[in-house]
């Protein structure tokens, strides 16, 4: 499956061998929109690093697979969308919002919830006493 | 032989380990001199042999004694002396020792120093024996140092060329300082539990260690992040890559301790709560060697990782976090000796500081795990990235920095909100001013960014009025200027980090030798490329020619460094910082007879870790205050007429 995937994505590239050895495109605002997704897209060979920073060779098809379906008229979201259906959502760095992550995304929220009505309680008890303390 | 010595001294500093661990707890029964002082000479010879067998490797790699398995991996002839040097730590089984080391000195300044009584000590060298001897005995099984090989090669296979350079030499040191550090606060939180004497005594004990652990992760943190920032070749500094986000977890914690401390040591305020913090820091030191150590992450520069390590490192895991719970659970105070204050007041505000750190310590390591856990039950892979905390991670600390400048300024059990707030006007003036002094002079414009310069001009003016308001200038003790410095480096930080996502400029290009390229206000031109011979690798050289205005400013020269005995290629970035701005330039790859380069301006990226410096040259000023003499006999004082 993920090998019928890599096959396919790879055939691409004899389509744009135009992009092949410089992977820049003519129209500054096209490729300030492939550099600000690139950003958003994670490497998957190297883990820590987004495609804009890798030089996995992989990344650089990559880019250039951006590029082409940019080129073509793309949107982003849907060249997102391509490359999430090709290798899952570990290539996104922004995690979807799914049930799944509900607890990733709301945790943090959640724990300052919590964290602030221990904080009131113990703040109330500690009145209670300065109070009694007072009397 | 070297190896023969080095093995023998981790054996016998095994036993005296062991031996630590049963005097040192025995000890802390009341009248139990005896074992003590058995303790105290089993840890100062635990320390000698780990300096000796330190020692043997150090020498191993300096001499290049290939029959030494770990040195024919790590090391090289042809390598420079510093290296050899620093190597020794450069790979798995030799930072386990220097963990052993840094262990080995903090036991040392324990028996030394005594603090906290004879009886505190030697409770809290039993618990450091005991994680002496897990460690002792995970470096003899799993990663022992000095396995023979035989026969010897005659040259080894060198050293992963990233990690030859200075920055990260000395990152790890520190990083470990931080790191073993919590685990003396560790040592005498559970020592604190086991004698029963959970008050003050044990954190105003245990405060030295605190802020040396506090002070060396928060240098090995900048030093990390600046060494990616260079080294890395794409300008970034801080990418919230697992290994880093192991670090960043301890030291959130670390403070958070440091600041409910010192609620328990002045008002007895907290006493549960500061315990627990105590071993939650060392704890997540221990998951975070866990996760860099077991590959359970891969990450961009988790260089040594094996499964196997990692069951050993969970279980000491398990074992040494349930311990301690379940020792709390069992002596912690009772919920019913908690101190009375007001809700306007120091205690309140360092409870909301706690609050909010220990919430970001564990949106760190949610969004860390989170994958792990995501995989095991899905069967799916999944992200999580810079983009995730930006959205989670970063509100909880502007939350936490927009009440930083409170908590100085309020008294102890009961405050005056409106005179805080009325001294604190000017800071907020300034705050107002720095707003629409971005807003209106920098482009493009940015809201976040105006917002963050004014949360920076808040924390710092308030840090300035904090200063004045404690006296004249002239005659101010050192202690008075710790927290200032340290609130101060947060808001130099919060400036860099700011400018330099708000205001980068980058720029990509394929040029020719003669071609130019143009980055914010500078044009390069590439004047050629040369090859140099470096002591271990071959260097492709560019010239660039910086000009501004017209007229030629420097010529940098970035590097693309070949290593043949590793058979990598790494870039040297070339910086010219005028300490406000970095230009930033790479040499990529060659295509053709053209070079890649990538260049990028950077605004006020040196802040950064300027502002690290100075929180660090804060927890600087606290520690000499507690280690000077007077300060110690004004709190011998303190405690007597307590």
């Amino acid at each position: 499956m993920m090998r019928a995937g890599v096959i396919a994505f790879l055939s691409l590239f004899v389509a744009s061998a135009a992009f092949a050895n410089y992977d820049k495109l003519s129209d500054p605002a096209l490729e300030a929109r492939a550099v600000a997704l690139q950003k958003e897209l994670r490497c998957l060979v190297c883990q820590g690093e987004s495609l804009d920073e890798s030089n996995a060779p992989l990344a650089a098809d990559l880019r250039r697979l951006i590029r082409a379906r940019i080129a073509a008229g793309d949107s982003d979201d849907r060249v997102k969308a391509f490359l999430v259906s090709r290798y899952g959502d570990v290539i996104l760095m922004k995690p979807p919002l799914m049930p799944a992550t509900w607890l990733l995304w709301f945790g943090p929220l959640g724990l300052v919830l919590i964290g602030g009505g221990a904080a009131w309680l113990v703040i109330s008890r500690a009145r209670k006493r300065a109070l009694r303390e007072n009397s | 032989m070297t190896g023969e010595i080095g093995q023998l001294a981790l054996a016998l500093a095994l036993a005296l380990s062991l031996v630590m661990a049963a005097a040192g707890l025995a000890g802390a029964r009341a009248n139990a001199g005896v074992s003590r002082e058995i303790a105290s000479g089993a840890a100062s010879g635990f320390f000698v042999f780990v300096v000796l067998a330190f020692g043997a490797l150090t020498y191993a790699s300096v001499t290049s004694d290939f029959s030494i398995l770990n040195v024919a991996q790590n090391s090289h002839t042809a390598k420079p002396l510093i290296y050899k040097i620093t190597g020794v730590w450069g790979d798995h089984e030799g930072s386990m020792l220097l963990w052993m080391l840094v262990l080995a000195f903090y036991s040392a300044i324990m028996v030394f120093t005594k603090r906290g009584g004879a009886r505190l000590t030697s409770a809290a060298l039993g618990v450091q024996g005991l994680l002496a001897a897990a460690f002792l005995l995970f470096i003899l099984f799993t990663s022992n140092p000095f396995l023979r090989l035989d026969p010897p090669p005659f040259e080894g296979a060198g050293l992963n060329p990233l990690l030859q350079d200075p920055g990260l030499a000395m990152h790890p040191p520190m990083l470990y300082t931080g790191y073993v550090g919590l685990s003396a606060a560790f040592a005498y939180a559970a020592a604190a539990l086991i004698t029963s004497e959970n008050g003050a005594e044990w954190a105003r004990a245990a405060r030295p260690f605190m802020l040396m652990a506090w002070i060396a992760l928060t240098l090995g943190i900048t030093l990390g992040s600046w060494w990616a920032y260079y080294d890395l070749g794409w300008g970034g500094f801080w990418f919230w890559d697992p290994v880093e986000n192991a670090a960043l977890m301890p030291w959130l914690v670390a403070t958070a301790l440091l600041h409910s401390a010192l609620a328990t040591e002045r008002t007895g305020a907290f006493r549960s709560w500061t315990l627990l913090l105590a071993i939650t820091g060392f704890s997540l030191s221990l998951i975070g060697t866990f996760l860099v150590r077991s590959g359970v992450l891969s990450s961009v520069h988790s260089f040594a990782s094996d499964p196997e390590r990692g069951v050993y490192i969970l279980a000491m895991l398990i074992l040494a976090i349930g311990g301690a719970l379940a020792l709390f659970a069992w002596r912690g105070p009772k919920l019913e000796e908690g101190a009375s204050f007001e809700p306007v007041s120091k205690e309140s505000a360092l409870l909301l500081n706690n609050v909010f750190l220990t919430a970001a310590a564990a949106t760190v390591l949610l969004g860390t795990l989170y994958p792990i856990f995501y995989n095991a039950f899905t069967g799916m892979r999944l992200s999580v990235g810079p983009p995730y905390f930006a959205i989670t991670f970063a509100p909880i600390f502007i939350a936490l920095l927009v009440l930083v400048p409170f908590g100085p300024r309020l008294s102890w059990r009961k405050a005056d909100l409106k005179a805080a707030l009325r001294m604190l006007a000017p800071a907020f003036g300034v705050a107002a001013v720095a707003c629409i002094a971005v807003l209106a002079m920098a482009s493009p414009h940015s809201l976040a960014a105006a917002g963050a310069f004014a949360l920076a001009g808040w924390v710092i003016a308030a840090s300035a009025i904090d200063l004045r308001a404690r006296g004249n200038l002239r005659n101010l003790p050192i202690s008075a200027y710790a927290s200032a410095l340290a609130h101060a480096g947060l808001g130099v930080t919060l400036i860099g980090i700011a400018a330099t996502t708000t205001w980068r400029s980058e720029a990509l290009e394929v040029l020719k030798p003669g071609q130019s390229m143009q980055v914010a206000q500078y044009t390069l031109y590439l004047d050629g490329v040369e090859t140099v011979q470096g002591p271990n690798y071959v260097a492709d050289r560019a010239l660039v020619r910086v000009t501004a205005n017209g007229r030629t400013i420097a010529t940098i020269a970035p590097e693309k460094r070949i290593y043949p005995t590793e058979g990598e290629a790494i870039s040297d970035t070339a910086i010219r910082t005028t300490g406000f701005s970095d230009l930033y330039v790479a040499l990529g790859e060659e295509d053709g007879n053209a070079w890649k380069l990538r260049a990028y301006v950077n605004p006020l990226a040196p802040f950064i870790w300027f502002g690290g410096a100075i929180m660090a040259l804060g927890g600087l000023a606290s520690l000499w205050s507690r280690l000077g003499i007077r300060a110690t006999r004004r709190a011998e004082t303190a405690v007597a007429f307590e």
